[in-house]
């Protein structure tokens, strides 16, 4: 039963892949974030409407269709790029994981940019203009007053996306990625055996998720350590 | 570019609109079912005593901490199979239904929908003041009468936007059944795609679709909520206005 059919270690493979993606996905999900919020924040109209679109439009559709349209559309798009450039008939193919990746990254970005905002919004007025007023240009504002700041506000909103997100990564298992539910379904197809290969799947999704939960909670408890408790 | 959009559109909007109809037919039936659920999986979750509790915080665990898409195929392929297996029921007339992958998408989206919104009401079952739960227990109500007169038109009031946030999530998930080969929006998208090879015209297509679904569905919520909310808005005319002084 353990070791599965002798698919265990495919199967902490896939928990691996998994892994891999969540910490790859993170950064760029960040940094995403925090440009779609100053976006969103700023004082250009034309910035606010770009950063307000992008929010809307990915937040309406299926994160499943975005990972579809990328896989599918970005092939295209880079292979009519590319035979722009070297004007020959060119085949090019994206890996399903880098086009898995940058679903994702644009998905969560969207979702991180409206937690980062609320977490600049929750920056009291007076320390910025404390800052101007000692005359700090605004990319010192940024990093020594706001982003210090935004972490401790923002934690919470992300640790709930880092759930969502640890979840999401099972939806690239549908353009053929690696990672633990495609692992757990070529295991139920030749071993016909599925319901024992997803429960694993599952219990392994849960195990992941639960650790997320309890590692960011230490982080929410450390970055609130110096301030007094209600 | 456009050409091939028009084209999409006037050969393929069959599919399309069949999909909408079963997308939108998943996501009623999922909702309505999936909040029926969580009122009592909330009400027991929010119960002192701990046994009482433990069932409703598994099943709301295990759905929330295990991607759908993970759940669906659980439920279709492995609880499926168990199903399959036994003696002589591919024989039965229950057969044809058991085997529609429909239900077992169904089944999925109400469990999964029930823990969420289970998770919603129960934050909004705790976050009632409790004045207002203890003068309707010194009124002499019953634990019923006050769930029905009391908790339950709080917590609506109090749930209701993350609960159009839920039905909104709801109605993306269902775009995951077309991975057990259902054709809702998604799925006639896909298959769109296999039949021309036009990704963009097809899945954007149904982006806008699914677009179009929430915002009208935001809009009605909206609507929903000022009516939940009406007392207050009864009560903040009542204010006397600050700048005359008079009450309006």
């Amino acid at each position: 039963m353990f070791d599965l059919y002798g698919r265990g270690w495919q199967m902490l493979d896939g928990g691996l892949v998994t892994i891999q993606l969540c910490l790859t996905v993170l950064p760029f999900m960040i940094i995403i974030g925090l440009l779609g919020a100053s976006a969103k924040l700023s004082r250009f109209k034309a910035l606010r409407v770009i950063g307000e679109s992008y929010t809307v439009i990915i937040r309406g559709i299926p994160e499943l269709l975005v990972i579809l349209l990328i896989y599918f559309g970005g092939t295209i798009a880079v292979q009519n790029i590319a035979e722009m450039i070297s004007g020959a008939e060119t085949r090019v193919d994206i890996p399903a994981l880098w086009s898995g990746v940058a679903a994702l990254a644009l998905v969560q970005g969207a979702f991180a940019s409206e937690v980062f905002r609320a977490a600049m919004l929750a920056i009291p007025k007076g320390q910025i203009e404390a800052a101007i007023a000692t005359g700090m240009t605004p990319v010192q504002i940024f990093h020594r007053i706001k982003l210090p700041q935004l972490w401790r506000f923002a934690l919470p909103g992300l640790n709930n996306l880092f759930q969502v997100l640890i979840k999401d990564t099972a939806l690239i298992s549908v353009v053929g990625v690696e990672e633990i539910l495609r692992k757990a379904a070529v295991g139920a197809g030749t071993e016909k055996a599925p319901f024992t290969f997803y429960l694993v799947a599952m219990l392994m999704f849960l195990a992941f998720t639960t650790v997320s939960l309890i590692a960011f909670n230490r982080l929410e408890k450390r970055a609130s350590r110096g301030i007094a408790r209600a | 570019m456009f050409e091939d959009l028009i084209y999409v559109l006037g050969k393929y909007h069959g599919w399309l609109f069949d999909g909408l109809l079963l997308t939108l037919q998943l996501l009623v039936i999922a909702v309505i079912f999936g909040s029926l659920l969580a009122v009592p999986l909330a009400i027991a979750r929010t119960s002192k005593k701990l046994w009482v509790q433990a069932v409703p915080f598994g099943f709301i665990y295990l759905f929330r901490g295990t991607p759908l898409i993970a759940q669906l195929f659980m439920m279709y392929y492995g609880v499926g199979q168990l199903i399959a297996n036994i003696d002589g029921i591919q024989d039965s007339w229950t057969w044809e239904y058991l085997r529609d992958p429909y239900w077992y998408c169904l089944l999925t989206f109400i469990l999964n929908t029930a823990a969420y919104v289970a998770e919603i009401m129960r934050g909004g079952i705790n976050n009632v003041p409790s004045g207002e739960v203890e003068a309707a227990r010194a009124c002499g109500m019953t634990p019923t009468t006050t769930y029905r007169r009391i908790i339950f038109p709080r917590m609506w009031q109090i749930i209701w936007p993350a609960y159009t946030n839920d039905v909104i999530f709801t109605l993306k998930a269902t775009s995951l059944a077309s991975t057990v080969t259902m054709m809702e929006l998604t799925g006639a998208a896909r298959k769109i795609v296999a039949r021309t090879a036009l990704p963009y015209e097809a899945f954007i297509s149904a982006g806008v679709i699914y677009l179009i679904i929430v915002y009208v569905l935001t809009f009605g919520f909206k609507g929903v909520e000022k009516y939940l909310r009406r007392n207050e808005f009864r009560q903040a005319d009542k204010k006397p206005n600050v700048e005359t002084g008079v009450q309006a």
